[in-house]
């Protein structure tokens, strides 16, 4: 067993069990905060595959921004125990029964896709997740898609100003 | 089988030079809470700190012996786990971004050469700028964890602060990568060392004037130093801590200081490039020797530059700091990225 692979079973099992943590977590500032690890898990796995600005920016986008988002909202929804709704152990059962199987068809779609099949991921080689060449993938294979959602990000930012300027 | 299969060499080399840079900048971090003292003392004709030992160099060891000793107090109320979580995420952020600074070229010991770089990443720059994302963690942990609601203010206070001039910091950094056309830390210093070739500063002055304000507010320095305000916003995040925890925070500031004018020093003063000297024709041992001792002075010119900032210009009141954030910068750091372009590409046309 070498480093990668190593590095490799300590991240899935650390991001497998900060997800189990998001889930089960009692306090939602909690549940933020294990979904931060998460993502920096996720992270290190793009490492390994040699994509260096994807996990930069992922770290960035996801960790230190949209969490931090979560994280505000949270911390000002004054959110205790009295106030959360009590389920039924019925509605957990059932919600647990519905989520199991869509774990399942997930899993099953992973593994019997034609495009997985027989092929084996590129650890430390392989530079489509390099910026210069994610770069030039996106200004020139697919300049049209990224600066349509440039512009959808663009009219999402004036809206958002314009909501706030109404008061 | 073998487990691990690497360089033991490298990892102990590594190791050594990861401890040298933390233990550096805590030690310098120290340093600059004594130094802070002395030129306030100086600005304000006063004596400063002269007691501990010769010329009160103890002092900083007291200040921390003091600390370490006091009371720790952690409100009933209060989220342990974070409560103490908070201080030091915030010590970690501070620390982590040295691990992407070219400290000095490269010395040659016991016939290997070990460069004076952590880790030479090639997207060095959107590194620090991830790891300076994560500091509001710190802040936004410990206020909410203390229970408290002026904490919990002060801590959305800093928080926003934090993400608000961080976008004119990223906007600033992009027009200087545009530039550069590299986001490695170390071959930017290696492009303002080349014959010919000015700093950094010369062709981004005001995206430098836009990251020096950027990197106060980051810092939570003066003007911006809205957590310290005690008597009109009632302290910042940090308000129900006390002993070595509350001197965490206030620590990770210095630290922050430290690094920031290390980055500053870096990527806009050519790092460890010393102005009108070819290092190539010296042995490399004493350029690197040479090369530490320049960017450390950058780096001192830096610090003192926060200081002398700190005791002289009032703190800016809440809604002036957001003006100046939204209103100044992001557009001021937008336009200096398009005039940027505009001028590479009327270069490239030429």
């Amino acid at each position: 067993m070498g480093t990668t692979q190593l590095l490799f079973w300590l991240l899935s099992a650390l991001s497998i069990f900060s997800a189990m943590m998001v889930l089960i977590s009692k306090n939602p500032v909690h549940s933020v905060l294990w979904l931060v690890l998460v993502f920096f898990t996720i992270s290190g796995h793009y490492i390994l595959l040699n994509a260096q600005f994807l996990f930069i920016v992922n770290l960035i986008v996801y960790a230190g921004a949209i969490m931090v988002l979560f994280l505000f909202v949270i911390m000002l929804m004054n959110l205790n125990k009295d106030a959360e709704p009590q389920k039924s152990i019925w509605m957990k059962l059932a919600g647990a029964i519905s989520g199991g199987s869509l774990l399942l068809i997930f899993v099953s779609v992973v593994r019997s896709a034609s495009e997985m099949q027989s092929k084996q991921a590129l650890l430390k080689t392989g530079n489509i997740g390099l910026i210069d060449q994610l770069g030039k993938t996106l200004f020139s294979e697919y300049v049209i898609p990224f600066e349509i959602s440039s512009v959808l990000f663009l009219s999402a930012m004036v809206g958002a100003v314009a909501i706030g300027k109404k008061h | 089988m073998i487990v691990l299969a690497f360089d033991f060499a490298l990892f102990l080399e590594k190791l050594i030079l990861i401890a040298v840079v933390i233990f550096g900048s805590l030690g310098v971090a120290l340093y600059t809470t004594f130094a802070e003292r002395k030129v306030a003392a100086i600005l304000q004709d006063r004596r400063g700190p002269n007691r501990a030992g010769p010329f009160g160099l103890l002092q900083p060891f007291a200040d921390g012996l003091k600390l370490v000793f006091k009371e720790e107090i952690i409100p009933n109320t209060s989220n342990k786990t974070l409560f103490i979580m908070g201080p030091g995420l915030a010590m970690t952020a501070a620390l982590m971004t040295s691990a992407v600074l070219p400290w000095g070229n490269k010395v040659e010991l016991f016939d290997r050469t070990i460069a004076l770089q952590i880790a030479d990443v090639n997207i060095g720059m959107l590194y620090v700028f991830a790891v300076v994302s994560m500091g509001v963690y710190g802040i936004m942990i410990g206020g909410w964890a203390s229970n408290n609601k002026f904490s919990l203010m002060a801590a959305l206070r800093g928080a926003s602060q934090a993400i608000s001039y961080e976008l004119a910091m990223g906007l600033s950094l992009i027009a200087l990568v545009m530039v550069t056309g590299s986001l490695s830390l170390k071959t930017i210093v290696e492009q303002q060392m080349l014959p010919g070739h000015l700093w950094n500063i010369a062709y981004q002055p005001l995206g430098f004037l836009l990251f020096l304000v950027c990197a106060f507010a980051e810092c939570n320095r003066t003007p911006f130093d809205l957590p310290e305000a005690e008597n009109e916003l009632n302290f910042g995040y940090h308000q129900e801590y006390s002993s070595m925890k509350l001197g965490f925070y206030l620590f990770a500031e210095y630290v922050n200081m430290f690094i920031s004018s290390a980055i500053m020093a870096t990527i806009y003063f050519g790092g460890y490039d010393i102005p009108f000297l070819d290092e190539s024709k010296i042995s490399p041992n004493i350029a690197a020797i040479l090369g530490i001792g320049a960017l450390m002075t950058k780096i001192i010119i830096f610090i003192f530059v926060f200081m002398w900032v700190r005791w002289t210009i009032p703190r800016f009141r809440y809604d002036q700091l957001m003006n100046l954030g939204w209103k100044k910068m992001v557009p001021l750091a937008l336009a200096n990225m398009l005039l940027t372009g505009a001028i590479i590409l009327w270069l490239q046309g030429k």
